[in-house]
């Protein structure tokens, strides 16, 4: 039977080191939506959407009470909105991305991630389409996220589309000026993009993927950094494995929540990502993990390797815990969202070039960074195109979230909201990198022979 | 059904009193008890079966949180299998 001090380390999980499920996200194929007619694809999007996430949000919410952990976020992903739209007869995908966030406005999801496009290998017409619609969708609506994959490790880079996600980052930051910018917030770019992601801004339902699905995304930064206090100054190996055992107990809590929200709305369980999501909360911060490992700051010497062995270990413990992973699963590593991580920035410790290092051991990109609004788009391509470079060459996923925030500059703080946190303004390298990102074209597939 | 319920608080007379009319006027049977009173903190732990409770789980969780807010201690119920997954392979 169980102790009262095992009842008593769970509990204090939860209500002492931040313990919950990021979120349940349930995947929606819309491949059987697609219709030449405009009205009759919304209907079918909406009606599709409406009817299999209806108890979503409840279903959440009832688990969350049972088993007394919060379960924050509840979602929709769908099936990349480029290719439902592809046969359609419409100028402008803007009124999908309506009807989408309508649906997720009526069952209660607080993201509709999907309205998205495969690009790495080239884009076709219905592609463009969408990339030059995502300003004004995500502008004019509350819940989508839209992301566009633009690399892979099998077929390299399209610099075509990272040219042109430069220009409509900036559109999107000019559009939401009054607000912070925001709509950046919720568009991703990514390398070596997952079909089973349950985490936005990025999610989207892969078409490899069943017809409905649910992922489930675990956290807990805060209960790994409580974990290691026990352990503070003693060597790798114990701190490896201290890491390890937190992280499977954190992903079996993420696991028996994805199998009971599976078994009550009757759709088959995905995976489990097994990814440490930070907060702007104190104590659920990725950064607070390195302080407590020895670094006196994020960004200090040593914090790559801080971060590879925080990302390895928790694949490692929670691989065991769940049957199944998938997603992006490691360590997150926002600035807006980590208030570790802002102190770093603003303590001069932590730079944009330092958290480009980061990336190419942790789980995905440089997320959630703001920097100068009169950033110009090709230094933002530029920036884009380093980091699916990591993610190309690594065999790895890579993206990037950031935010050029219309008349803020260097030293300012920007507010997002929420979980999306607020946000040092950070500077970019003011060297321009135009002549190379205006030469257009294809970066070729990587060669997968004689790594060094 | 199994659940774990945890009481802390200050410690006052007729916490389990109050807890156990409470679970008996429900239906829910006490499976085992164990407490400690450490400086005057009272923490107490019960395993209870929920099979002929005559609510929801979920109302009974959100009775005993206010449950616990009337005699000043803090009541949870949880469903067994979250510690079972945590710790038991």
């Amino acid at each position: 039977m169980i102790s009262r001090v095992e009842v008593q380390e769970t509990n204090k999980m939860i209500r002492e080191a931040n313990l919950d499920v990021r979120t349940i996200t349930l995947g929606i194929n819309l491949l059987d939506c697609i219709d030449t007619d405009i009205n009759r694809l919304k209907d079918k999007i909406y009606d599709k959407i409406t009817k299999n996430a209806a108890n979503l949000v409840k279903t959440g919410d009832e688990i969350g009470k049972e088993f007394g952990v919060p379960i924050v976020n509840k979602r929709i992903s769908v099936t990349p909105i480029s290719l439902i739209g592809s046969s359609c007869s419409t100028s402008s995908y803007v009124e999908i991305a309506k009807t989408l966030d309508k649906a997720a406005k009526e069952v209660g999801v607080n993201f509709i991630g999907g309205y998205s496009a495969l690009v790495q290998k080239g884009s076709t017409k219905a592609d463009k389409e969408l990339i030059n619609s995502i300003p004004e969708a995500l502008s004019e609506t509350e819940r989508i996220c839209s992301s566009i994959n633009v690399g892979s490790s099998r077929s390299g880079i399209n610099m075509d589309s990272v040219k042109r996600i430069g220009e409509i980052i900036k559109e999107m930051a000019f559009l939401t000026r009054d607000n912070s910018s925001m709509a950046c917030a919720k568009f991703v770019v990514f390398c070596n993009a997952v079909e089973d992601n349950p985490f936005m801004a990025g999610a989207f339902h892969g078409v490899g993927e069943k017809d409905l699905v649910i992922n489930v995304g675990v956290s807990g930064p805060g209960v790994v950094k409580r974990a290691l206090e026990s352990v503070r100054g003693a060597d790798f190996e114990t701190l490896c494995e201290t890491v390890k055992k937190t992280a499977f107990k954190i992903t079996r809590v993420g696991q028996l929540v994805a199998q009971e929200a599976s078994k009550r709305m009757g759709i088959p369980f995905g995976i489990i990502d097994l990814s440490l999501a930070p907060t702007p909360a104190v104590g659920d911060s990725i950064a607070e993990i390195f302080n407590e490992m020895g670094l006196e700051q994020a960004g200090a010497p040593g914090t790559t390797a801080a971060l590879a062995i925080l990302n390895d270990n928790v694949k490692k413990g929670g691989v065991m815990a769940s049957s199944y992973v998938g997603g992006l699963s490691g360590a997150f590593i926002p600035v807006s969202e980590d208030h570790g991580m802002i102190d770093a920035v603003n303590a001069g410790a932590l730079t944009l070039e330092k958290l480009e290092a980061m990336t190419c051991v942790c789980s995905v990109g440089l997320d959630m960074i703001a920097i100068p609004g009169d950033t110009s788009a090709e230094t933002i391509s530029g920036i884009i195109a380093d980091e699916m470079a990591i993610g190309m060459i690594n065999n790895k996923t890579t993206a990037v979230r950031i935010i050029p925030v219309i008349g803020a500059k260097v030293g300012d703080t920007v507010e997002f909201g929420g979980l999306l946190g607020y946000a040092p303004v950070m500077p970019v390298n003011s060297f321009s990198c135009e002549a190379f990102i205006k030469r257009g074209g294809r970066i070729p597939a990587p060669i997968h022979s004689f790594k060094n | 059904m199994k659940g774990i319920i945890t009481v802390l608080g200050k410690d006052r007379v007729g916490i389990i009193a109050k807890v156990c009319s409470y679970l008996a006027e429900d239906g829910i049977n006490i499976l085992d008890i164990s407490q400690t009173i450490v400086s005057g903190w009272f923490n107490m732990m019960m395993v209870v079966d929920l099979s002929t409770c005559c609510h929801r789980f979920e109302e009974v969780v959100d009775q005993l949180n206010s449950l616990g807010s009337e005699i000043g201690v803090d009541i949870r119920l949880q469903r067994e299998d979250i510690f079972n997954s945590m710790h038991r392979i």
